[in-house]
């Protein structure tokens, strides 16, 4: 692995340590490779190794030209977006290994990836179902046979629109339109892996389904597209988690994720990712939620040089409630600009928004959430927390709450702090044994306990491994 | 065998608080401090546990021979050295039983890990004797305790982490007679041959539960008196005042 140099050694070691699982990687062999930079022939390329649909091939062609229409974010958001060059990411890559259901099927070294990332053994222990990305297509996905029996549907994003074109295609690009953002649009170009899920009316989930992302390639972006429905009634808990090897250019991942739940149903969205820091990651997730429904983001942001996500929900329909529920951590040289957008559209709707950050070393957190409650509803609740730790003098935060209520019979509350760890917490830690480094970790591990707890067990308790080798390098 | 302080000087911002402080706290041992406000108590413990605030400007401080000004915060802790806290620190969201499982830890030799089944039971057996409910281990570690809670969860973690060298700081202050019992029955029960303790107290009435076998009187940063129990019981007949009577007429 080579060094990169911007960043100082505390730093370094800090983010070396914690590739521990993600950081390594194996001889490329793509068969298809769309090359560098993006125009009509590369979607074209991707279509006809994918062999897309006519109307898929359409609507990237669309999406193409809304990309190419839309201009940067730059006039609210960080000017780091403009070091984007769009012209050296390759856009599509695959070793041209078909989606496979069963382990034998995988190559033996994308297995052996698997295997360091622990995805058999998690699967033998409790997981109902798996589905693990490598590159840009599945390389491997396999869902319980209850589940199938049940008439659940767990496969990537292509065999979803190809195989269950009828499910797929109503609600796909609906609930985030191509045009919602630039990076919307580049995504449904380009997209490709990702799961499709749709869970049957009345279907309880016992156990969460997980997928497993990960870059493989250099200057290669990644642009999956999820799409989960749950019928009415029904519940599902759906897992996203993220290691990445290094690199020593820029990388970029793009995803787009939709949720849609129907009347009564309950759906929940977690992801942890950690990402090396040079991955801008600029992601747009959304979930409509009809009657009585509910979907809740539980989002942990590590890592990454930039990553822009404000997962939404749009309640839809009477009494749906929307809940996103987010830690951030930024260290050095990383900017987390995270937050939530609570859009009620119907009477007696729910939110709820808590997000933590910390920001360590020259790290730089932002919580940016959106509320809107129209003059036309009534009943609608909303509430906001949000709480910044800075660990180190020179670490940043700042928080842009935009609550747009109106009309008088609605309840809205927003509470923010700015908090650092005490000399005397530190000292008081210390005093019983713990050294520096783990006071603080212990601290800040303390500080996102709520919140963690809403992360099943395994994830909470990789989570708090995370957050402890980030604190290794900011005291001392 | 003990924990010995030789002519200390301690500043804080400059200025000096301890001025020239010698004792010597030989295991098996209780000694009492006592002091009117100001006189440097605290910043005695502080300054032993080795808060950055203060600044040694001289004399020398060992444990069992070990030169203890030389050992950062959390080495003297494993080493061997407990403060029990005037104004313990509150620390959110970790609960009792993660930090003093914490601290356990931290006394594990590398790439061991604390047995939990064991852990909780002592655990458990310790907050009983204390009378601490064991809700208590859920709950975040000082926050919203009252003044009592917190006394007794020092001593609660000093019996669990087993110190050489116990410093109770003005542990009375805030308790009520029961509570100032059941705390004092807890250290009185850690007392052995192999623990020192140094007892740091403004009034007597702690030292009815503990008894010292040697008790010192600090003013202006300076032992200027050391006798035995009765010497507490004279300075509480008799107040402090009397004290520095006689420091200006030694002068």
């Amino acid at each position: 692995m080579s060094s990169e140099a911007v960043l100082d050694t505390g730093t370094q070691e800090a983010i070396d340590i914690d590739r521990s699982k993600g950081d390594f990687s194996y001889p490329e062999s793509h068969k298809f490779d769309a090359g560098v930079g993006l125009s009509p022939a590369t979607v074209d390329y991707i279509c006809d190794v994918k062999n897309d649909p006519d109307w898929v091939r359409e609507f990237r062609h669309k999406a193409l030209k809304t990309f190419e229409s839309k201009p940067m974010p730059t006039h609210w958001a960080t000017k780091d977006l403009e070091n984007i060059d769009f012209d050296v990411i390759r856009y599509y890559l695959s070793d041209g290994t078909k989606p496979t259901r069963s382990w034998d099927e995988v190559p033996d070294d994308i297995k052996e990836t698997f295997e360091r990332l622990g995805i058999p053994q998690q699967e033998r222990a409790f997981l109902a179902g798996v589905e693990a990305q490598y590159d840009s297509e599945a390389a491997y996905s396999n869902v319980k046979e209850e589940l199938e029996k049940d008439g659940v549907i767990f496969v990537n994003s292509t065999e979803g629109l190809k195989e269950h074109e009828e499910i797929f295609r109503p609600w796909f690009g609906k609930v985030i339109p191509t045009g919602d953002n630039k990076f919307s649009a580049l995504n449904s170009a380009v997209f490709s892996g990702g799961s499709f899920i749709y869970v049957p009316k009345g279907l309880k989930v016992r156990h969460p389904l997980q997928a497993y992302f990960r870059i493989n390639s250099e200057n290669f972006g990644q642009f999956e597209r999820t799409l989960i429905i749950c019928d009415e009634g029904s519940e599902l808990t759906y897992m996203e988690g993220c290691t990445a090897p290094k690199f020593e250019t820029t990388t970029l991942h793009s995803a787009v994720v939709e949720l849609v739940a129907m009347k009564d149903a309950k759906l929940q969205y977690i992801t942890v990712q950690n990402w090396s820091s040079n991955v801008f990651n600029l992601v747009t997730k959304r979930g409509i939620a009809h009657e009585n429904a509910e979907v809740r983001w539980i989002d942990c942001n590590i890592g990454s040089r930039l990553t822009m996500k404000y997962p939404g929900v749009v309640m839809k329909g009477r009494k749906a409630r929307g809940e996103v529920i987010s830690i951030a951590l930024a260290n050095s040289g990383q900017h987390q600009d995270t937050g939530a957008k609570m859009i009620h559209a119907a009477d007696e709707t729910t939110s709820n928004v808590v997000s933590k950050s910390i920001s360590v070393g020259e790290g730089r957190s932002t919580y940016r959430g959106q509320v809107h409650i129209p003059k036309h509803l009534k009943g609608c609740r909303n509430n906001t927390e949000c709480d910044a730790l800075l660990i180190n003098s020179s670490s940043r935060t700042d928080t842009y709450p935009a609550i747009t209520v109106r009309g008088n019979q609605h309840a809205t509350q927003h509470e923010a702090s700015v908090s650092q760890v005490s000399a005397e917490m530190l000292f008081y830690m210390q005093q019983r044994g713990l050294s520096e480094g783990a006071a603080m970790s212990l601290a800040v591990n303390g500080f996102v306990n709520d919140l963690v707890r809403e992360f099943p067990m395994e994830y909470s308790v990789e989570l708090k491994r995370l957050i402890e080798l980030e604190m290794e390098g900011s005291v001392g | 065998m003990s924990l010995v302080v030789k002519d200390l000087h301690a500043a804080i911002d400059g200025t000096e608080i301890l001025k020239g402080l010698s004792l010597e706290v030989p295991k098996g041992e209780v000694h009492a401090i006592m002091g009117p406000n100001g006189s440097g108590k605290s910043t005695l413990s502080k300054v032993l546990a080795g808060h950055d605030d203060y600044e040694v400007t001289g004399g020398s401080v060992t444990m069992d021979g070990a030169d203890l000004l030389e050992l950062e915060i959390d080495e003297r802790s494993r080493a061997g050295l407990f403060l029990a806290f005037q104004y313990p620190a509150e620390v959110p969201g970790v609960t009792m039983a993660n930090f003093i499982r914490a601290a356990r830890q931290a006394r594990m030799p590398e790439g061991e890990e604390l047995e939990a089944v064991s852990y909780y039971k002592d655990l458990y057996a310790k907050m009983d004797q204390l009378g601490i409910d064991r809700k208590f281990t859920a709950r975040a570690v000082n926050e919203g305790f009252s003044g009592g809670e917190k006394k007794r969860n020092e001593v609660l973690q000093m019996m669990m982490l087993d110190p050489v060298y116990g410093i109770m700081d003005e542990t009375d202050s805030g308790l009520d007679i029961d509570a100032l019992k059941v705390v004092a029955d807890g250290v009185n029960s850690m007392r052995s041959p192999e623990r020192g303790f140094l007892v740091i107290t403004h009034y007597q009435r702690l030292l009815d539960y503990i008894e010292p076998d040697h008790v010192h009187v600090l003013a202006d940063g300076q032992i200027v008196r050391s006798g035995g129990k009765d010497l507490a019981l004279e300075l509480e007949a008799r107040g402090y005042d009397f004290l520095k009577e006689e420091v200006v007429v030694a002068g």
